[in-house]
């Protein structure tokens, strides 16, 4: 039993990570229809700005609350920067193409910001760690430390607040008028090239969180790191319904959850045959299964439209 | 003094010349009418002067001031709505949040306010659904929101684009009644109407757009009461 807790832990943490990358996949299809295969890279990114920028800190002396802090804004700054980039640079030409130009492009931009971070930073594994003790707690024979608990619950804090901001913000409502008509939103004065410049910006911002939050869980980054997430956030996102922003949180959530529970019990079910590192497969068994049993996702039921 | 003024106006849409050059005026405070038969360029028209399409060449001027430069949302901020064909309302978003978009250029949030309880009073039945998704509203009430929706936008110039297709009688008797109530409190109107015989009842003054050019305008009760118009658009 004690090792169903802990799966559950950790299958909570790696899932609130897998929900904030989800979002910036489905916010931009939300509004574009296009699939960002880029927005793994842009969470390695995040990740390894925020490494370089809390090493240089600490070496400056700087205080390790203060350091952490400021390394994660610079992440966020840059990525959004990002974000910006790649829309404007990469996918707004190609705005009126047909779709399969977009999805070619985003696959280029992910090779090329992969074998940019590999050029900066090299092919190897940089350790990341806290400048400060994560202490661990046992609850009931299972294990969690600071770190963990920090990652869900702000994980759970930029969700609410990413919700509120949809639903009842200008820019929100903005956002979702453009999803759904451009041009009756550009009838009602939105500029709509602005909207979708914010919501890759959002979604990058999103990214740099969840790749600090990763590389603190894991203790490691590397130029690969993004491929395997992003792709595994796109899962999530396709599970909950991709254009759905509750649908990207519960998918990435219980993605989380699903692969960790399958990690800790494969071996037991395949009599040892099977083991843990066999966890990349339960992402993919989920994908294929939603695209085979319910294409829509979980909560992507579309809304009958009247004439 | 004319609000636009609109001269050899010509929009080429998918390499069909669909407005060979087309000039009218409009006069603060008028309400005009364009009809015309399916097809003859009505709609491009009032794209084109909302900016959703760009045309090949000719002069537009709304308020002394040349539009053509002008993107289509920074038009809204300078008093210019349209109110497009099928209505174009946020079907997921509720009927409160597709009004508030009509607000979308305005940053006075306490009138704002006020002007969506205006418009609550002037379609009670938005009031009972200010929380329901305006996808799940009836044709005529889409009509309202889409309506409602660039009132508050607070326009100088409203252009209405076939605001009683597809509706009930009753209704499209609602939606022409709303129409002159607007007029009355001096906004400028561009209507464009298959039923020709209600708007030109409802406008000061008409135009006739035939396959992308002007054929006839003048007078509404005046063409209401030429032979071309009876015969084409009125079947007599």
């Amino acid at each position: 039993m004690d090792i169903f807790f802990q799966q559950i832990i950790n299958g909570l943490v790696q899932g609130s990570v897998y929900a904030l990358v989800a979002l910036g996949y489905t916010m931009v299809y939300g509004i574009l229809g296009l699939i960002n295969f880029a927005h793994g890279e842009v969470v390695m990114i995040g990740a390894m700005i925020a490494l370089a920028v809390l090493q240089a800190l600490l070496a400056a002396a700087f205080s390790p609350v203060l350091a952490v802090l400021i390394s994660l804004m610079m992440a966020m700054a840059v990525c959004m920067a990002l974000g910006y980039s790649i829309e404007r640079i990469a996918y707004r030409p190609l705005r009126n193409a047909p779709r399969l130009a977009p999805l070619i492009t985003a696959i280029g931009v992910s090779i090329v910001l992969q074998n940019l971070a590999m050029m900066i930073w090299g092919r190897e594994y940089h350790a990341f760690t806290l400048p400060f003790n994560s202490v661990s707690h046992q609850i009931g024979g299972a294990i969690v430390n600071d770190v963990q608990i920090g990652i869900v619950v702000v994980a759970l804090i930029i969700m609410a607040g990413l919700l509120w901001l949809v639903h009842h913000s200008r820019m929100g409502r903005a956002m979702r008028a453009v999803a759904e008509n451009p041009a009756a939103a550009t009838l009602m004065g939105v500029d709509i090239n602005r909207v979708i410049s914010n919501t890759f910006m959002l979604g990058s911002a999103l990214a740099a969180i969840a790749g600090f939050m990763v590389s603190v869980n894991y203790g490691i980054v590397h130029y690969y790191m993004g491929f395997m997430l992003g792709l595994k956030a796109f899962t999530a996102a396709v599970l909950g319904g991709i254009g759905n922003l509750r649908g990207a949180m519960l998918g990435g959530v219980l993605l989380g959850l699903i692969e960790s529970l399958g990690a800790g019990y494969i071996g037991d079910l395949t009599g040892g045959f099977l083991g843990s590192h066999y966890q990349d497969v339960f992402a993919f068994f989920v994908l294929i299964a939603v695209l085979v049993f319910r294409p829509s996702g979980l909560l992507g039921e579309k809304l009958a439209e009247r004439a | 003094m004319n609000l636009l003024e609109v001269k050899d106006l010509k929009v080429t849409y998918g390499g069909i010349q669909s407005l060979k050059g087309i000039s009218l005026t409009i006069a603060q405070g008028e309400l005009v009418t364009l009809i015309g038969s399916n097809g003859a360029g009505k709609t491009t028209t009032l794209k084109a002067l909302a900016g959703l399409l760009h045309p090949a060449s000719g002069k537009v001027n709304y308020q002394q001031q040349s539009l053509l430069q002008i993107p289509a949302h920074q038009r809204v901020a300078s008093g210019i709505s349209l109110v497009p064909e099928g209505r174009g309302i946020f079907a997921r978003l509720t009927v409160e949040e597709n009004l508030l978009m009509g607000a979308y250029v305005r940053s006075d949030k306490a009138e704002t306010a006020t002007d969506l309880e205006r418009q609550y009073v002037l379609f009670p039945r938005l009031a009972e659904r200010r929380s329901q998704l305006a996808g799940t509203l009836s044709g005529g009430e889409q009509q309202m929101v889409a309506m409602s929706r660039a009132l508050m936008s607070h326009p100088t110039l409203l252009m209405l684009d076939e605001p009683s297709m597809g509706l009930a009688p009753l209704m499209v008797e609602k939606i022409f009644e709303t129409i002159r109530d607007i007029s009355a409190q001096g906004v400028t109107i561009l209507l464009v109407e298959q039923n020709a015989k209600l708007a030109l009842e409802a406008a000061q003054r008409g135009y006739v757009l035939e396959s992308g050019a002007i054929t006839l305008s003048g007078a509404a009760s005046e063409l209401l009461g030429s032979d071309a118009v009876q015969r084409a658009y009125l079947g007599a």
